[in-house]
């Protein structure tokens, strides 16, 4: 499990603005920096919660059979 | 009649249905006002004058030959601007998507209310692409909040909630993914209903998160919310996230109000961090219903924490190709928040998504002893519009994305959910609370919202009017 120290923002928004076909101004890169620490350390609560591998998410497929 | 902007929607419905005011007065009457008050209070960024007169002709004429009118007829509505409106782009408070082509037809829910005899006046502003607490709007200016115009409405639904609170129209259509519903009804003083995830359809609506997308009505009094609700309950294949339920009638049932119900308040993360105003309502809601008891839902801190995460992930994927072309006519605040969630890895919404399963399950076991619980709606009362932080549990934060602090967890579970306004002497702005029920219980949330009005104790006057 990753701990805050060990996230770098920065070096996943310079492998990920390539792979998405985005640009930042350096304006934004701080903001988007910020937008992803927050996002990192929700993530950490949500990551820690111990679920089993049966865990179903909560979205659930409907097959559309015709109409 | 010169006071017809103090009518709720059924008061309107009934002198139309009485032949003691006419349809066409009553939309001549709301039009002067969004003429009169809407330069001030921005709520409208369309307004759909012809449309509106034709149809209040039309509902004069069909009194006129002895037909009956619809239990909301005459009564002026408008839309967040995200609902398909047939002629207008459905803008969704961006730049960009005014660019679409106009709408070939309405939302369902529109058709619906108008179906109930209510009449559509126009679009509201809103937050762009809903990705917003505050109100405030980069392309079409703040919305303003008509008991302060220095301050927020409060968002997405910022045009619904000033509209309806400065007595522009009776009801106003919102959608609410983690609070954009309730927030404004909190920060504006009106009554709002997030009904169960899965209730009404939102077909003709332009999306944000599909994991948590609702849709619902803002209003002046509860029996305009449930008259509303009931109207536009049903079945429609074109939402594939609808539940298929009976149609179950509320209006009908708000005499019971709180009678019979076991009600408590939450308590452990909803009962700290925020300013003392939203708990002293709590508490004076709790001691209205004589709720002693308090619950907790589990792991609620968490439950928000997965909320965000969809949130920023759903949102950055529905707008990948926007921020790839069309970067610049985003507002920043906007933009900088779905880049950053276009950018978050698969496991941890995957995770996410796993723990909403956990949470609901949990929170179905708190249902079981209790029916109907009450948590403060925000953190505080409307911030000052351009406002950028505030203090929350002792530390200062980021206003906008935290303003949901209380909403999200619930909106996370599907929970139907009814904000009610109340008012504290001395201060000029209002605060809500959450009156949250088990799923597909809009009913009970809209009960106890009745006896809360009933008591005085929440209410919604039309700005100036108090």
């Amino acid at each position: 499990m990753s701990s805050q120290a060990q996230f770098d923002a920065e070096a996943l928004i310079s492998a990920s603005l390539p792979l998405l076909g985005l640009t930042l101004s350096p304006e934004s890169r701080a903001v988007v920096k910020l937008h992803l620490e927050t996002a990192e350390a929700m993530s950490r609560l949500v990551r820690e919660f111990a679920l089993p591998d049966e865990a179903e998410p909560a979205p659930v497929f409907t097959p559309v059979g015709p109409s | 009649m010169s006071d017809l902007h103090l009518f709720d929607a059924l008061g309107v419905a009934r002198a139309v249905q009485s032949g003691e005011i006419r349809a066409t007065e009553v939309v001549e009457a709301a039009l002067r006002r969004i003429a009169a008050l809407d330069p001030t209070v921005n709520a409208f960024t369309d307004v759909t004058a012809a449309r509106a007169r034709a149809r209040a002709e039309a509902l004069d004429a069909a009194r006129a030959r002895g037909e009956a009118l619809g239990p909301l007829a005459g009564a002026p509505f408008a839309v967040k601007n995200l609902f398909d409106v047939a002629g207008l782009p459905t803008r969704a408070g961006s730049r960009i998507n005014r660019e679409r082509p106009p709408s070939a037809a309405d939302s369902p829910l529109i058709t619906r209310l108008e179906g109930a005899g209510a009449i559509l006046l126009g679009a509201l502003n809103m937050g762009e692409y809903a990705y917003d607490f505050t109100g405030e709007n980069a392309h079409d200016g703040a919305s303003r909040n008509p008991h302060d115009i220095a301050h927020m409405t409060g968002g997405s639904s910022g045009g619904s909630g000033g509209a309806v609170a400065g007595g522009l129209a009776t009801i106003a259509l919102g959608s609410d993914t983690n609070g954009s519903i309730r927030v404004p009804s909190s920060f504006c003083g009106i009554f709002g209903l997030k009904p169960t995830y899965g209730r009404l359809t939102r077909a003709g609506s332009f999306p944000f998160v599909a994991s948590f997308d609702h849709l619902g009505p803002l209003a002046r009094s509860v029996a305009d919310l449930a008259a509303s609700y009931d109207a536009m309950q049903g079945p429609d294949a074109a939402d594939h996230a609808q539940i298929r339920r009976p149609l179950e009638p509320t209006l009908a049932g708000l005499e019971a109000g709180a009678r019979g119900l076991r009600i408590a308040t939450l308590g452990g993360y909803f009962a700290r961090g925020g300013d003392a105003a939203a708990f002293a309502a709590v508490e004076t809601a709790a001691k209205a219903l004589g709720a002693k008891r308090q619950v907790e839902l589990p792991e609620a801190a968490r439950a928000r924490a997965a909320a965000y995460l969809i949130t920023m992930t759903e949102g950055g994927a529905l707008h990948m190709d926007r921020l790839r072309e069309r970067a610049a006519d985003f507002d920043p605040d906007t933009r900088d928040r779905l880049i950053a969630g276009a950018m978050l890895p698969g496991a941890w919404m995957v995770k996410a998504q796993k723990f909403r399963s956990w949470f609901a399950a949990r929170v179905a076991e708190v249902f079981r002893d209790v029916d109907v619980l009450i948590a403060p709606a925000t953190p505080c009362r409307a911030p000052r519009i351009g406002q950028r932080t505030f203090v929350f549990d002792g530390k200062e934060m980021l206003l906008r994305p935290n303003i949901g602090v209380f909403t999200q967890p619930i909106s996370f579970a599907g929970l139907p959910v009814v904000a009610a306004p109340l008012w504290t002497a001395g201060e000029t702005l209002p605060i809500a609370v959450q009156i949250i029920a088990a799923p597909w219980r809009e009913d009970l949330a809209l009960r106890v919202a009745c006896e809360l009005e009933r008591s005085g104790v929440a209410s919604a006057p039309v700005a100036g009017a108090a």
